[in-house]
């Protein structure tokens, strides 16, 4: 018994001295002194906004970064906050975050409490389905499939509304999904095509899967800000009209979301609204 | 409040929860059942396999039984409890697997009210048993669960109760009971106290009779010593 | 395991053939089972290298696992303290001779134990989130230590007013005989005596609460098994690192529950027995420790419901 316990706690010192080694070396530059920013994304989302150890990776991210070195703040001092869906609103009202750069769709409902910069992208909901699975080529060839979404999601939402002869499993994270779409469980999984592009583009999933490729909506992704707060809507639009005339959209797009084959739909790159 | 009622299954939501409840805590009985008695058998593999069992199944999160239910057994075993080509594959399968899983975890929580059961038949009894020489099964049957299943009446009400709690977490993978219903109905319309209130006195509705009756059942058919 | 020889007789030969028999279908079920499953992950892919291998690199486990058992640790200690505050409070005010306070205690004891501890998640974290009552970083923590000490607490208050229910009576009115109020017999008598035969059943209440923390990945609070799901998104191993997160549970709970077993041996020694013994299970047959322990613990606890 004490031999076991020696065992863990040499373990457990082990592992937190790695921690101690890991945060020690990823960021060295605490002190660039440019101004500081709260950025909310999600860390939950590959090729979107991912945190993959230590690391935060993904469109979202590098869209975060750009604006905010267009802000005068540098990468190092970007501090990444969890902006999980249901939280995003209070996040920004409550001056915990800066901005919020994680997959917002811009709608009337959401501008009562926020105001948004953008959009920066276009998306729309588009099916997932396995690389070898020519039966599905759009939602009107769903009648009698199975699909994988996430409870609660306005995409699973969608599908019960628009097309009730689909069966629809609901989970708690798409990563649910893909292990039953992989197997043939489900014959498809929808949401934004940004999402599914993220997950196919993952190493582990790499030429597993395809996407459809025929968005059946029109998701406009912003920047949320605080209400009302136009000088900062000016900056953040602006930075955005740069950052897709300087190239930079498109690299950060081919990066984060190439390696699935992802074409944006039409309307990219978008123009962003101009701020009110 | 009223057009919410109104608006969404409430009554329905809540007769899945039965639903749910009445189905596992029959296979939750019969599995206990049978592990209290590996638990207590004179074959010493079955003993150590029931105690595995016990104590893997009951300190793993439900959340995780289920998830592993769904995800695991259905999806990537493949192991349909309802036809994949039937149109209502998906729900039937999860509310099937639901209940594989509620019952496979409660299953311990029985068995172990069991064996608190066999505790409060006195050694007496086993060894009059013994000596007028039944056999093991015969004992067991005839003498000491008999006894068992009385003296733990009131544990089973709590596992009972318990199981009727525990049919929220289905919600986690999709099938459709009361707190899913209710994470609906705040996300979509209000989270205001009165929700909450309605969803809460339906648990309470539920919950409350089942704990007053086990509790004179166990008075009345507790075994006079 | 002279314990289970109250049952059954030594075995002869026949009865010897019999339990071989069952011994190797038991091995064999088990071993078949086993086999059927690992056999059909394989197939599925899922016992691929590469979906283990990643969830043994120190990343895992310095961003994910240790912080997420971190937080699984944290947000049952707090509840646990909590819930015995809780608990001490509502269960003496249940044992109040004020018929008032009996009956407010009463409901809320009963009201909370009758509601399941993720309709209360649910619907505190989104009164949080709402009014944003303890910022974002905290709001889901909160909330779940909130289901959780309310549930938990109201068992433990059933527990205190049980095990006060159980001691001899002569306690008590040894206590009044001398010249104590009612109140100071109940804090200074029959309390301490109480508690001490309740700390095995605390002991389980801490594992239901460790284990009923893993509720809170339903409202996003990032305990160890939401970070076996974010290990399972960033990874694309979903199912090894649930796996994973199975194990390190079990090892968890298991370790409490022995350690609820070690206490009340103790407690025997000294001579308070907290519960008979010398039944057909035999002497030390082990203790029941978890949620059914809750209300029934006690014996001659009938008036609980």
């Amino acid at each position: 018994m004490k031999a076991r316990f020696g065992a863990a706690a040499a373990a457990v010192a082990l592992a937190l001295s790695l921690a101690a080694c890991g945060s020690s070396s990823d960021s060295g530059s605490g002190s660039s002194g440019g101004t500081k920013l709260k950025i909310g994304i999600k860390f939950d989302q590959p090729g979107l906004g991912l945190k993959k150890g230590s690391e935060y990776t993904g469109f979202d991210v590098d869209v975060a970064k750009y604006v905010a070195k267009q802000l005068g703040t540098s990468e190092g001092d970007i501090t990444w906050v969890q902006a999980p869906s249901a939280q995003r609103e209070t996040l920004i009202s409550t001056g915990q975050v800066d901005f919020v750069v994680a997959t917002y769709s811009i709608t009337d409902k959401r501008k009562e409490k926020v105001s948004f910069a953008g959009p920066y992208f276009i998306a729309g909901q588009d099916l997932l389905v396995r690389a070898d699975d020519t039966s599905i080529t759009g939602p009107e060839t769903l009648t009698g499939k199975k699909l994988c979404s996430v409870k609660g999601s306005t995409s699973a939402q969608k599908v019960k509304d628009k097309y009730p002869n689909v069966q629809l499993q609901e989970f708690a994270t798409y990563s649910e999904c893909l292990p039953a779409l992989a197997t043939g469980g489900v014959d498809a999984l929808t949401t934004d095509d940004t999402i599914l592009a993220g997950y196919a583009a993952q190493p582990e999933f790499k030429g597993k899967f395809k996407l459809v490729g025929k968005p059946f909506s029109t998701e406009n992704y912003g920047i949320g800000i605080k209400k009302g707060d136009t000088a900062m809507c000016q900056k953040i639009t602006d930075a955005i009209k740069k950052m897709i005339s300087d190239g930079s959209w498109q690299k950060a797009l081919d990066a984060n979301l190439g390696p699935a084959g992802y074409k944006p739909g039409t309307g990219n790159p978008p123009t962003p609204a101009a701020c009110s | 409040m009223l057009d919410i009622i109104e608006k969404y299954p409430i009554l329905g939501a809540f007769g899945m929860t039965i639903y749910l409840t009445f189905f596992s805590a029959i296979g939750a009985l019969v599995i206990g059942t049978i592990l209290a008695v590996m638990r207590v058998s004179p074959v010493g593999v079955l003993r150590r396999l029931g105690s595995f069992y016990v104590n893997t199944v009951r300190n793993t999160p439900l959340t995780l039984i289920l998830v592993l239910c769904s995800l695991g057994l259905l999806y990537i075993l493949e192991i349909n409890l309802a036809d994949p080509k039937s149109p209502t594959s998906i729900v039937d399968n999860n509310i099937r697997w639901a209940i594989v899983g509620l019952a496979v975890y409660h299953a311990a929580f029985v068995c172990e009210a069991l064996r608190s059961g066999v505790n409060t038949v006195p050694t007496g009894q086993a060894e009059a048993a013994r000596s007028i020489g039944l056999t093991f099964g015969q004992s067991l049957r005839e003498v000491i669960l008999p006894q068992a299943f009385r003296g733990a009446i009131a544990p089973l009400g709590s596992v009972l109760i318990a199981l009727t709690k525990n049919t929220t977490v289905a919600s986690i993978i999709g099938v459709s009971e009361a707190s899913g219903l209710m994470k609906e109905i705040i996300e979509n319309e209000t989270g205001g106290l009165p929700v909450f209130f309605v969803f809460a006195l339906g648990f309470v509705i539920l919950t409350l009779p089942v704990g007053v009756f086990f509790t004179s059942l166990s008075r009345r058919l507790a075994v006079k010593r | 395991m002279s314990a289970q020889s109250i049952l059954f007789d030594a075995p002869g030969p026949k009865a010897r053939r019999r339990h071989a028999i069952f011994t190797g279908l038991g091995i064999l079920l088990a071993i078949g089972t086993l086999a059927l499953v690992v056999w059909k992950l394989r197939a599925q892919g899922q016992l691929a290298p590469e979906m283990w291998t990643s969830l043994f690199t120190a990343d895992v486990w310095t961003q994910y696992l240790i912080p997420g058992l971190i937080n699984t640790l944290k947000a049952a200690a707090i509840s646990i303290v909590l819930a015995m505050v809780f608990g001490l409070v509502f269960g003496m005010g249940r044992l109040s001779h004020n018929r008032a306070i009996r009956w407010v205690c009463g409901i809320v004891v009963e009201f909370f134990r009758a509601v399941p501890v993720l309709l209360m998640m649910y619907f505190t974290f989104n009164v949080y989130a709402v009014y944003d009552v303890f910022g974002a970083d905290l709001n889901s923590l909160a909330a779940v230590v909130t289901g959780l000490t309310l549930y938990n607490g109201s068992v433990i208050a059933e527990l205190v007013r049980s095990g006060v229910y159980s001691l001899p009576k002569g306690q008590s009115e040894a206590g009044l005989s001398i010249g104590l109020t009612p109140g100071q017999t109940l804090r200074s008598i029959e309390l301490p005596q109480a508690l001490t035969a309740m700390l095995p059943a605390l002991v389980g209440q801490l594992v239901v609460i460790l284990k009923d923390s893993a509720l809170g990945t339903a409202i996003t609070y990032p305990e160890l098994l939401q970070q076996a799901k974010d290990v399972g998104t960033a990874y694309g191993n979903v199912i090894p690192a649930y796996l994973l997160a199975a194990v390190l549970f079990i090892a968890l709970n298991y370790g409490l529950t022995r350690l609820a077993g070690r206490i009340e041996r103790q407690l025997n020694r000294r001579g308070r027995p907290t519960r008979p013994t010398a039944t057909a299970l035999g002497p030390g047959a082990d203790v029941v420790t978890d949620e059914l322990a809750g209300a029934n613990a006690f014996p001659g606890d009938a008036t609980s419901r």
